[in-house]
């Protein structure tokens, strides 16, 4: 009976997600030249790739992204959600709706905007430098257009993260808070001994879909490159590189040995974070 | 802990699965029906069958020209398609080449990028259609540009000889004279610059298309390309380094506005005028009316500065045709909308929203050449565009996968426009990235 | 002040089921959500904290501060765009002038990727919902064989980036036919993972097994409990699901990016980037201050959503996150 409800579900998951990953598996073992056509060349496209420096730029950007923008964004995150739960805070519904509101715009509309308000010269920050006399970096030199990058998928991220610590807060047990409450606990022994522990599933949930999330990086950087093409190369993301390798070279089976290669990274890599993350509450 | 399990479970399974199914059917490419050629009688019978076209193109004249085709021809309708504009509309022309489904009838095509379309056997030889006798109606250079391998495979719509858009009222200011040469172009740079650090000659943070013109117009010819499969790359030659010599001065000393082209800030720059000139194709002036209205009055034309005075050079930059693709069920009907858009009638509404023809009666017309330009304080435009057209240096050609050459130029020479390094530099780098590609993709590539 | 429950919430959180741990249907791995309502805000009174405010404010400031700019800018012309400071009014005011350019630039475009964003969300978000729900509540309430294997597969599939499938599926269903069509974009967000393991964790709880049982006993088949007992349970947990999933459907970029060839089938994302793109391109027309109002237009709808279902989606998102 139980295949009844699943059964729709799998047929188009396998439709949608087993199907396109062996598909990919099977281009990735062929080549294709616009002089000679196809060939069969078993696993060239993944030595290239482990050999190619392009492809490993790109995945060092990303974990360099991964390492210093992922903890920020859910530090704030962790810190806006305890300071909700606090109850020390006037108005605290107007501070959750307005932190969570980023989330609920579209990363290409989030793009677009910053990519306005980042302007150099006459954008907003040109205003802002003119206005007080400032010499702010420009954001999308290609030294800190990683950092702009950050700065958008923390302001887009930071509340829907915020939300789900809150929410993991709102459920622990009143009992908890009355017994530690008895021993006279401070606020910040109740943060570290109570509510820390308990909202440790909710951090590890955030953490793999943040880390998910920085190997996937392809909206921003892709849309930003239209205002920048010089500090974003056209393999600045695994993704763009695959992007890129396909639809603008017509390398298709190339790319889809990168993607495969950065599906079992990935994989990898939430597994990483899985264990750190038990190893720290044993 | 139980998370580790549940991956282990994860990969057992994804493994089990990828044992499960064997493999799906490969891309297959379509079979190509060999040439259909039609006669003139078979395409006026066309012209008034029941029919539907298929056009992608995103130039803003092409709306204009399909109702007037509607009009002239009720029984065929057209469906317009605005797929994207440049590298976008081409990625997705090929990827319905690829699929062997989904590409229009008709499609707009630059210059620069007929050649990969025309050599990867997307596009019908015009030939077959009579195109031939069309060529003594468009300028040299662009029927040489939809002239491939002894095939027609497009024709022209638009052309962009390159000239020098300047703001008159900046140079006056500052008591600049136009420059005529680039050695009194990087002088008035410098003094520009030196005068109002704000303000800059020109603008340009890296573009393939503008770089090529740029070496076109020094002579260069970088592109070889011999039978279908041999071609050679050679960015260092004496046309490349003549250009990079000029650019250099220019990039290494700021005198650059760096910001990017057809951005927000470019038209802004464009409109008060903190970006001086442009060196640009001839179909600017209408992007200037509509994208910088505040500088109505205060631009002007000049001919392109040149590398030996009073010998007038030029080049082409941008502009395209349209083509018929090969998959298209109805050949005939589209070669039709083809002598229809890109002759006497489309050329005329083309020219009259904004466009710079490529056709010679619409070039040489008194009512062209006398036009006055509002926009431009009054002055006859065009007769300094028409000359630009005639100055082009002869003999360019681009490469059978220019697109995706076009596409990784802000990864290499664009990189030497980011650190403000050697041009040269970028464009050796440019070639061996192109020329790495070009053997990945079959080619037989020589370089320098 | 105190952590207090809205009156909203409160009732929320009063019309969910007290919490009944079946121990005969629950998989091991996952501890049961609780529901019990808090009580902590009545045990001590706090007094609230200026630093705190001040530090969230900032955080406020930052969430808010670009879409202030968004506004004030959708309220001018596409010169004053560029002549005026950014973060305030200019002089001429052209919200609405910019709103009917919106609505009518190309013969109406933005209404069309609007209607077909509409389709998307309704057909692809709704029927990802429903699927999730469905089978998250078969996980939750039924034994059957192969169901570990489920598990595993799906929340191995959460792991793979959803780009990196792009490419394959676009080839895939480009062979199928498939490509430049509305079910391109559909069948691939059907599938919400996320979606599928909170309904599963929510219906552990909120669905209790006695009542099912009842219900067998009283004759009435699995899929007609299902429809006329359980879905309302569920409610709160759809709910949330819903809305993410929609979010997900509205947002999506990267899918019909590549998928769709046509702007007739553009969604509203692609669309706005395409009219951006415009602007940046050889001979196109610059219309920032169209961007600008269809990009607020564009967000006006979901963050209206997300207000107004607040109180549905913050229990069923509680539920979710306790593990």
């Amino acid at each position: 009976m139980g295949w009844a409800f699943v059964g729709p579900f799998m047929v188009v998951f396998v439709l949608v997600f087993i199907a396109p990953v062996l598909y990919a598996f099977y281009l990735s073992l062929f080549q294709n030249q616009m002089v000679g056509g196809d060939k069969f060349v078993a696993g060239a496209n993944y030595l290239q790739a482990l050999s190619d420096p392009q492809f490993w730029d790109s995945v060092t950007r990303v974990a360099v992204f991964l390492v210093v923008q992922v903890p920020i964004m859910l530090f704030l995150a962790l810190f806006a959600a305890l300071a909700l739960d606090s109850g020390r805070l006037r108005a605290s519904s107007f501070f959750r709706i307005s932190v969570f509101l980023p989330y609920a715009v579209p990363a290409v509309v989030a793009t677009l905007m910053w990519g306005f308000i980042y302007g150099p010269r006459f954008g907003l920050f040109g205003s802002l430098n003119d206005f007080f006399g400032l010499d702010l970096p420009e954001p999308l030199s290609s030294s800190w257009v990683l950092a702009a990058i950050g700065n958008i998928n923390t302001w887009e991220f930071t509340g829907y993260n915020m939300l789900i610590f809150y929410s993991a807060l709102k459920v622990i047990p009143a009992e908890l808070y009355e017994a530690a409450d008895l021993d006279g606990a401070g606020t910040f022994r109740v943060i570290r001994s109570i509510k820390l522990p308990s909202i440790r599933g909710a951090i590890g949930i955030a953490s793999i879909f943040s880390v998910i999330g920085s190997f996937q990086l392809f909206n921003e950087p892709n849309i930003l490159k239209a205002l920048a093409p010089n500090s974003i190369s056209s393999y600045f993301t695994p993704n763009m590189y695959a992007f890129n390798l396909s639809f603008a070279g017509q390398q298709f089976n190339y790319a889809a040995a990168i993607s495969i290669i950065m599906g079992v990274l990935t994989v990898v890599v939430a597994y990483i974070v899985q264990i750190s993350g038990s190893r720290k509450d044993a | 802990m139980k998370n580790n399990h549940r991956f282990r479970r994860v990969a057992t399974a994804a493994l089990a699965a990828s044992l499960l199914v064997g493999g799906l059917a490969a891309c297959s490419s379509p079979g190509n029906a060999g040439a259909e050629g039609a006669t003139a009688d078979d395409i006026a019978t066309a012209l008034q069958t029941e029919t539907t076209l298929t056009v992608w193109g995103w130039a803003p004249q092409l709306e204009p020209i399909v109702e007037a085709f509607e009009a002239k021809y009720p029984k065929v309708h057209v469906n317009l398609e605005n797929v994207g504009t440049g590298n976008t509309h081409y990625t997705k022309l090929q990827n319905a080449v690829k699929a062997g489904t989904g590409a229009p009838d008709v499609a707009q095509i630059e210059y620069n990028a007929l050649p990969q379309f025309a050599l990867s056997d997307a596009l019908v030889d015009l030939k077959d259609f009579g195109a031939e006798e069309l060529k003594d109606n468009y300028t040299e250079s662009t029927w040489g540009s939809v002239s491939l391998n002894g095939g027609v495979y497009a024709l022209p719509q638009d052309s962009g000889p390159m000239a020098m858009f300047y703001r008159a009222d900046v140079f006056e200011k500052h008591g600049i004279s136009v420059p005529a040469t680039w050695d009194e172009y990087v002088a008035a740079g410098k003094k520009l610059h030196a005068a109002d650090p704000n303000a800059y000659i020109t603008s340009d943070t890296g573009d393939a298309g503008f770089a090529t013109s740029m070496i076109w117009q020094a002579g260069g010819k970088p592109y070889t390309l011999d039978g279908n499969t041999n071609v050679s790359v050679d960015l260092q030659d004496e046309g490349a380094k003549k250009w990079t010599g000029t650019w250099n001065q220019l990039l290494k000393d700021d005198l650059l506005a760096p910001v990017t082209s057809w951005s927000d800030e470019w038209y802004k720059g464009l409109s008060d005028g903190s970006i001086a000139t442009l060196i640009i194709g001839a179909w600017m002036p209408a992007s200037l009316e509509s994208g910088a209205e505040a500088g109505s009055g205060k631009w002007r034309v000049a001919p392109m500065p040149t590398y030996e005075e009073g010998k007038a050079a030029a080049a082409e930059n941008g502009g395209g045709g349209d083509a018929v693709l090969k998959q298209s069920k109805n050949k005939a009907a589209a070669y039709g909308f083809l002598q229809f858009a890109n002759g006497p009638e489309g050329s005329k509404i083309h020219a009259a929203n904004g466009g710079f023809p490529s056709t010679t009666a619409d070039l040489q017309s008194e009512s062209f050449l006398n036009a006055e330009s509002a926009y431009f304080g009054g002055q006859k435009i065009n007769e300094v565009l028409v000359q630009a057209s005639k100055d082009v240096v002869p003999g360019w050609s681009y490469l059978p996968f220019q697109a995706y050459a076009n596409s990784i130029f802000s990864d290499t020479v664009g990189q030497a426009y980011g650190s403000k390094g050697d041009l040269n530099g970028g464009l050796q780098a440019w070639q061996d990235a192109t020329a790495k590609y070009g053997q990945q993709q079959g080619f037989t590539v020589s370089t320098k | 002040m105190s952590v207090h429950l809205s009156p909203a919430q409160a009732e929320a959180a009063a019309t969910l089921p007290a919490p009944s741990p079946s121990p005969a249907s629950k998989p091991p791995k996952f501890p049961a959500p609780k529901f019990s309502a808090r009580r902590r805000g009545g045990v001590t009174r706090k007094r609230t904290s200026i630093l705190l405010t001040v530090l969230m404010g900032v955080m406020a400031v930052y969430a808010l501060l670009p879409l202030f700019w968004l506004i004030v800018n959708s309220t001018k012309t596409q010169s004053s765009l560029f002549s005026s400071f950014g973060l305030w009014f200019s002089s001429d005011f052209a919200l609405w002038d910019n709103i009917t350019g919106t609505l009518t630039y190309n013969d109406g475009e933005f209404l069309r990727w609007l209607a077909n964003t509409v389709l998307y969300v309704v057909a692809g978000a709704g029927g990802a919902t429903f699927l999730a729900t469905l089978a998250g509540y078969g996980l939750a309430k039924f034994d059957f064989p192969g169901k570990r294997g489920v598990f595993a597969v799906v929340l191995g599939a959460v792991a793979v980036p959803g780009t990196a499938l792009a490419v394959p599926t676009f080839l895939m269903f480009s062979q199928m036919g498939l490509t430049n069509t509305p079910w391109s974009v559909i069948i691939p967000s059907l599938i919400s993972p996320f979606g599928l393991y909170l309904v599963w964790i929510y219906a552990l709880e909120a669905v209790p097994t006695e009542v099912l049982e009842a219900a067998r006993v009283d004759g009435a088949g699995e899929f007609r409990t299902f429809f006329t007992i359980s879905l309302r349970m569920l409610a709160p947990g759809f709910i949330t699901v819903l809305l993410f999933t929609v979010v997900a459907t509205w947002n999506n970029y990267f899918l019909p990016l590549i998928m769709l060839s046509q702007s007739t089938w553009y969604p509203l994302t692609v669309g706005l980037n395409s009219w951006n793109a415009q602007a940046t391109t050889a001979g196109g027309e610059a219309i920032y201050n169209l961007v600008i109002t269809g990009s607020l237009l564009t967000i006006v709808p979901i963050v209206g959503a997300f207000l107004f279902l607040q109180r549905f989606w913050q229990s069923g998102l509680s539920a979710g996150s306790v593990k």
